[in-house]
């Protein structure tokens, strides 16, 4: 069966076909969409949403170790916070096989580094896949669970951005019955005690060894001959970046296994070519293999670490041009950065926020992270999911006693990245007593990945209700009872919100809870948010005096019309949030309900 | 002979959808196909794009400077931006219709003027107001496959079953808007 694919979409059609048991992901940017399609096979694979991705990886630890093939995805950074289990686990093996995907973000197109996650084979000793495309994302996910098995290893599996977000054709097969293997109690093999862990050790070294053979003879490294005294050397998506550029000018050793490398293939590769190009995004590992076998490559002198290896900069690196283009003044296109929705209940809360003096705001990762530009400036720093409260924390304990003491800090997360990790950030912020404001902007919804539940939602990945986590009750039980609930959209109540924290000298939170305005509601969501977005707000031109103080609220949907000196509000984008409303001191914005 | 197609606008506009039922099309008609995208955070109203490429045997995913048969912007200043991904033979289908990024919204920059008159000097450029088509047929979502339609036709891929590639990809209420949407599009392009 032919079918049209993402990688994304192609990575959960072979968890499928390899007959997976059991997957489990916290959604991030290039990932997201590989859970969210597994979660339609339900009737073969059991998958989830956790809390976080520790839990994501842990969770699939346990499910290998029981006997089931399991699965976790993350993007880059995840496997950072699921680290610690992955280091282990390799040394513990697996029992069903266990797969590891990392999507990697070359370009940064959407998260806030670029590591090169190719590292945590080598650091972590397990064995690495880079598919190149989307047949290859379906295909070697089969292989790498056989692999799993075959050498009792997890396996990371190793895509980026556009083998994630890229679409081909794919030729897909039935799906391989596996039956869950049998659980036996082995304390030798499970628990990494040191007498145990010292014996798991060895065989990790052991285990290396016998994959680096296996290296050597799979099918996945292959060597394309062109006749030419040229050689390029590329794995994963740079591979179809090299080939697009050199056609077939060149000769290709294309790496589909890159840990551990193919050495010898590698350097009988290389023998007799006049140059060899190295192509890899971010870190120079091929590169630095080649060379410690003390053979000369081209790599990083040539080609940049940062970005991505597209075609246009392999062009430019090697011939020092791009393709020939029309000429025309692109620069006077004005730049379009994303914004926060029309209707987005965080719209009220900067706000209000960004107008307050002696204050350092403290981010988180999310769509709000969109509240550090103009109009709001209402946001000093963020650095990883969960850390606003505690980073807070550490800000406010140095500015009091720097006798800055009038310098306040609020740190401000949502609802999913609270209960990522926040949670902790926050258990600190209680334990060791920072005045900090703590703000959880909770919009019943993960929104910047694209909507998908988590703990506090009512829902499961796979759509079934489920116990909704209390945020207050959590908030509480760490111990702090300054508490307020607010409607984010009521600037009033923010505004209250915030004078009443302002005054605490003790840990406070706030709490907002409105939708995401693109959440497709649950029935629930209907009965407590009657009305939501169901209407719009337009100018009263007579009134509107051309103050512009609306279009300070950066609302997509409003406008100033430079001819008129009037407000105008994009009747398409509005949902009638009202926070424009609340600003104008003419009362000249209008709200509509509207009755389809 | 890999062909290379850039569709441009704005997130929200419907490049996606657009793009997807093209591929379709073209993976129907026979073509190897490559397509790329990017979602996440640019998509909160951001500059997006949605590469297609299709031939015999399609390589990279992403379309370079330079590269591009075609391009399509659903908002005109997205297509200034996107201009040099365009071969100097390359064809633009402009829609004429303008979305204020926020930098204009807070009044720290101003749209450009002039902007189809630009692209229409600098290529073989197709103008289409698709933003008034959308509003006749009463509803302006449509104003992406309306594009959909202008394209195939400059491309000259009207053979393709086309209407049965867009019922199986859009939601059944809006099967016969979709379609004349599309028709709509198609006229709106002579070759």
């Amino acid at each position: 069966m032919k079918m049209i694919l993402t990688g994304n979409e192609a990575m959960a059609r072979g968890a499928y076909e390899a007959g997976v048991h059991f997957a489990a992901a916290y959604p991030g940017t290039p990932s997201t969409e590989i859970l969210e399609n597994i979660a339609h096979y339900k009737d073969a694979i059991y998958a989830e949403w956790a809390p976080n991705e520790k839990v994501a990886m842990e969770a699939a630890i346990g499910a290998s170790i029981a006997g089931g093939r399991a699965l976790a995805s993350m993007k880059h950074v995840g496997v950072n916070v699921a680290a610690d289990p992955l280091f282990t686990f390799s040394y513990l093996g697996v029992n069903g096989g266990m797969v590891l995907i990392t999507a990697d973000e070359p370009g940064m197109h959407s998260s806030q580094n670029e590591q090169d996650n190719r590292n945590y084979a080598r650091f972590a000793k397990i064995p690495m896949f880079e598919p190149a495309n989307s047949q290859e994302a379906k295909d070697m996910l089969k292989q790498a669970f056989d692999l799993s098995e075959a050498y009792d290893t997890p396996v990371l599996y190793r895509v980026t951005t556009r083998v994630c977000h890229s679409k081909g054709i794919v030729m897909c097969e039935e799906p391989k019955e596996v039956p869950i293997k049998k659980y036996v109690k082995n304390n030798e093999k499970n628990s990494p005690v040191p007498m145990y862990s010292r014996l798991m050790r060895i065989r990790v070294e052991e285990r290396l060894n016998k994959l680096a053979e296996w290296s050597e003879n799979t099918a996945l490294n292959y060597i394309v001959k062109n006749g030419s005294k040229i050689g390029v050397i590329a794995s994963g998506g740079s591979f179809v970046f090299a080939e697009e550029v050199f056609g077939d000018q060149v000769d290709y050793l294309k790496l589909g296994f890159t840990y551990p490398l193919p050495l010898k293939m590698m350097a009988d590769f290389a023998k007799g070519k006049d140059k060899i190009y190295v192509i890899e995004e971010n870190d120079p590992l091929l590169e630095d293999a080649m060379k410690q076998m003390g053979i000369e490559v081209v790599g990083k002198s040539c080609f940049p670490y940062t970005g991505e290896m597209t075609p246009d900069v392999i062009r430019k690196s090697v011939y020092g041009k791009t393709l020939e283009t029309i000429h025309i003044e692109t620069e006077k296109a004005v730049p379009r950065p994303p914004t926060l929705c029309a209707g987005c209940p965080h719209r009220g809360f900067f706000y209000a926020l960004g107008k307050r003096k002696n204050t350092m705001i403290s981010g988180d990762i999310g769509c709000y992270g969109l509240a550090f530009a103009k109009p709001f400036s209402a946001m000093d720093l963020s650095v990883c999911m969960g850390a606003s409260m505690s980073i807070g924390h550490g800000a406010q304990k140095i500015f009091n006693k720097a006798s800055e003491a009038s310098m306040r800090v609020v740190s401000v997360l949502g609802d999913s990245t609270f209960l990522h990790t926040g949670i902790n950030s926050l258990m600190n912020v209680a334990y060791n007593q920072s005045n900090t404001i703590n703000v959880i902007l909770d919009n019943r919804i993960t929104g910047m990945t694209g909507h998908q539940e988590n703990p506090g939602t009512g829902f499961t990945l796979q759509g079934e209700p489920t116990k909704e986590a209390d945020i207050e009750a959590l908030v509480r039980a760490l111990g702090i009872d300054k508490i307020v609930k607010i409607d984010p959209n009521d600037l009033n109540a923010v505004e209250a919100a915030l004078d009443w924290a302002y005054d605490q000298h003790e840990p406070c939170v706030i709490i907002t809870r409105y939708p995401c305005v693109l959440k497709t509601f649950s029935e629930a969501d209907k009965a407590e948010f009657k009305g939501a977005f169901q209407s719009k707000c337009s100018i009263d031109e007579a009134a509107c005096r051309g103050c512009r103080l609306c279009i300070k609220v950066g609302c997509p949907a409003l406008s100033f019309d430079n001819n008129l000196k009037k407000a105008k509000i994009d009747a398409t984008q509005c949902v009638g949030c009202e926070v424009c409303k609340q600003v104008c001191p003419f009362d000249a914005i209008d709200k509509e309900v509207k009755h389809d | 002979m890999t062909k290379s197609i850039l569709l441009v606008g704005v997130g929200g506009q419907g490049t996606i959808l657009a793009s997807k039922i093209l591929t379709v099309g073209l993976m129907k008609a026979g073509f190897d196909i490559k397509m790329s995208e990017i979602h996440g955070m640019s998509q909160r109203g951001g500059s997006v794009s949605s590469h297609v490429r299709y031939g015999d045997r399609v390589h990279s995913p992403v379309i370079e400077e330079g590269g591009a048969d075609i391009l399509v912007a659903f908002e005109k200043m997205e297509g200034l931006r996107w201009m040099t991904h365009l071969k100097p033979s390359g064809k633009a289908i402009i829609n004429d219709y303008q979305i204020d990024s926020m930098p204009i919204l807070t009044g720290d920059f101003s749209y450009p003027k002039n902007v189809v008159q630009m692209i229409g000097e600098a290529v073989d450029t197709t103008v289409v107001d698709a933003a008034a088509q959308a509003e006749l047929l009463g509803n302006s979502k449509v104003m992406n496959i309306i594009l959909l339609g202008a394209l195939v036709k400059r491309m000259e891929l009207e053979n393709i079953d086309w209407h049965q590639i867009i019922k199986e990809n859009v939601k059944p209420k809006f099967y016969a808007l979709n379609l004349k949407a599309f028709e709509v599009g198609i006229g709106m392009v002579c070759v």
